[in-house]
């Protein structure tokens, strides 16, 4: 590593220093320390809710079922930017912000559990989020970890040691305040560092027309015509050709083509990739809260414009990019695709970007990943810990506590747990690996119909938000464990009750638990709202001003 | 896109659609909506906290 390297990385550790500082001067009071004082810049939060968003799994895992899948992925940045920006930021963004001013909501448990005057709303949910949210925080350590340990050549636990007591360090000491400005710090480092990727991906490739039709012919030379004839059985199975293979038995024709409609391919890409990770963002407690964080829909309208611009960025590119790697390494590798260069799915996006680009720019690729991890890490922590606080604590307790000591005492019991899960299962166990889509579907199917309906229908009742996250609950947890094809069989419940990996057959499998969860949870909601005791007229009026 | 069929056609253009969207709501909503008081009974709670927090 050259002198210039280790200078540039001091002045990001110190500019993440100082941004953490920069928070823990501006935090007075709880409110500061938990909605970052609701007052945020546009700029701030628009780069805060997409770098929390959009972790490292996103870029390189995501990335990688692209160089796999090909450009049907476009359809989830579609959904990124039309539902989680576009809908999230204007349909919901400001009556969130309203209700969560007048009920005094400091945290997503909170604003729920004010909404329906129910303490068990807000303990559930703190439930949830500290049952599945370390899982999913674990994910992300470890991925970032791996690649600052491979990059750096230093060990995995040394590095996740300084990598964890660094973003430790501004969380506890900034706040939300903290978290967003470093937040935005590095959204736009990984907004620059996607902008010249693209550029040059498209340049090395001879332009964008070209550079899509050369996938055509990449796609014959490599998948169709050379496995045509083989069968499943006579290849490894995860080998970069079995996965090919695999793909063309789920119904796929071409990096650039839908696979066929209703195939296995057709339910993977549109309910588990689509509709699981698209829908299931405007459940997010982590990205909801920060619609608390601004001080009025001005700031949301500005948001909105670079929330969608920087998504587009974010998975747009690292999509188009996964799937054109197969052009690049057709081109410039022996005549291989992606998957037969780099080995596996997760490591074509780290293996494209060090053998494709220059080296200057794997340095900035590199703090775009770490980037992307911290960003989404100080969201988790920070959120758990209020979930610990705020959320838990506060409510089983009668005697009155200082929050923002209590949530500190919250981020830190909450970042030791995930790093030592990170520390026991270096090599990520299943449930880690899939910890992402597990989160999303749930909080979907938990508090989404609850989250939308308590924002705009006043017939919601109490009953009606806790039957449909009970429902939602069940039914999601159910076919993660024993249906959906990924899950059910990496969990391996299923196959130790029932000997074998899902307890259903056929394309049902490879429908995500959303789409079976979230209208049951949406029904329930429905029904026992309406057939329960309406909602008291003196809070509803609390809760909506009219 | 001439390479793209229907279906990654409509994706690739109903993203760009949707990111020109937020764009120009974005541009002409720049300036709107910038009131901040919501509403009169509720304006204190600040001060309150910091009651709270002062009385801890």
């Amino acid at each position: 590593m050259g002198a210039l390297e280790n200078i540039i990385i001091i002045l990001y550790l110190a500019l993440v220093g100082y941004l953490g500082f920069l928070g823990y001067k501006k935090t007075k009071n709880a409110t500061d320390y938990l909605i970052a004082g609701r007052d945020t810049h546009p700029f701030v939060m628009a780069l805060s809710y997409g770098a929390t968003f959009i972790s490292t799994a996103a870029i390189v895992g995501f990335g990688g079922v692209a160089a796999w899948l090909g450009n049907s992925l476009l359809w989830l940045t579609f959904f990124n930017i039309f539902i989680g920006i576009f809908i999230a930021f204007v349909v919901l963004g400001n009556p969130t912000r309203k209700m969560g001013y007048r009920l005094n909501a400091h945290t997503f448990p909170e604003f729920l559990g004010k909404r329906y005057d129910s303490k068990f709303i807000q303990l559930f949910g703190a439930f949830i989020i500290l049952l599945f949210m370390p899982l999913y925080a674990t994910g992300v350590l470890i991925g970032g970890t791996q690649f600052i340990a491979l990059y750096y050549s230093v060990d995995y636990h040394v590095a996740l040691l300084v990598f964890s007591v660094i973003i430790t360090a501004y969380v506890i000491a900034g706040g939300l305040k903290g978290v967003m400005y470093t937040d935005a710090l590095q959204g736009t480092i990984m907004f620059f560092a996607m902008g010249v990727l693209i550029v040059v991906v498209f340049n090395a490739l001879g332009g964008v027309n070209e550079a899509f039709m050369k996938l055509e012919k990449v796609w014959s030379a490599t998948v169709s015509d050379p496995l045509l004839h083989v069968s499943l059985k006579e290849l490894k199975p995860g080998s970069p050709d079995f996965m090919m293979k695999l793909s063309m038995m789920w119904g796929f024709e071409g990096w650039n083509k839908m696979p066929q409609f209703f195939s296995q391919g057709w339910l993977f890409v549109i309910t588990t990739i689509t509709f699981g990770v698209g829908i299931g963002v405007l459940a997010q407690p982590q990205l909801i809260v920060r619609f608390m964080t601004v001080s009025s829909k001005r700031e949301l309208n500005r948001a909105v414009l670079i929330g969608g611009v920087f998504i587009l960025f974010m998975t747009g590119v690292i999509f188009i990019v996964g799937a054109l790697s197969n052009a690049w390494y057709y081109e410039f590798n022996e005549g291989k695709n992606a998957l037969q260069s780099a080995g596996a799915i997760g490591k074509v996006i780290p293996h494209f970007i060090n053998t494709a680009m220059p080296k200057w720019f794997s340095f900035i690729f590199l703090f775009a990943l770490i980037s992307a991890a911290m960003s989404t890490l100080s969201s988790q922590f920070h959120t758990m810990g209020t979930a610990v606080g705020r959320d838990f604590f506060e409510q089983i307790t009668t005697k009155k506590y200082n929050s923002t000591v209590i949530t500190r005492v919250g981020i830190v019991v909450m970042i030791i747990f995930s790093v030592s899960l990170a520390y026991a299962f270096e090599k990520q166990p299943a449930i880690i690996a899939r910890s992402t889509s597990i989160f999303f579907a749930l909080c979907a199917a938990i508090f989404l119909p609850s989250f939308i309906g308590g924002l705009f229908w006043k017939g919601a009742s109490k009953i009606g938000a806790i039957a449909s996250m009970i429902v939602g609950f069940i039914v999601s947890s159910f076919w993660l464990l024993f249906v959906h094809f990924t899950e059910a069989k990496q969990l391996g419940f299923c196959k130790l009750l029932f000997g074998q990996d899902s307890i259903l057959s056929g394309k049902i499998i490879f429908v995500d638990a959303l789409m079976i969860a979230l209208p049951l949870s949406i029904l329930t909601f429905i029904l026992v709202s309406w057939l329960s005791k309406k909602p008291d007229e003196q809070h509803l009026y609390k809760c909506f001003q009219s | 896109m001439g390479s793209f069929d229907f279906g990654v056609n409509l994706a690739f253009w109903l993203m760009i659609l949707s990111t020109v969207l937020c764009v120009a709501y974005g541009w002409l909503n720049w300036n709107k909506d910038g009131e901040k008081q919501i509403d009169g009974s509720v304006a204190n709670w600040a001060k309150e906290e910091d009651a709270i927090e002062e009385e801890l």
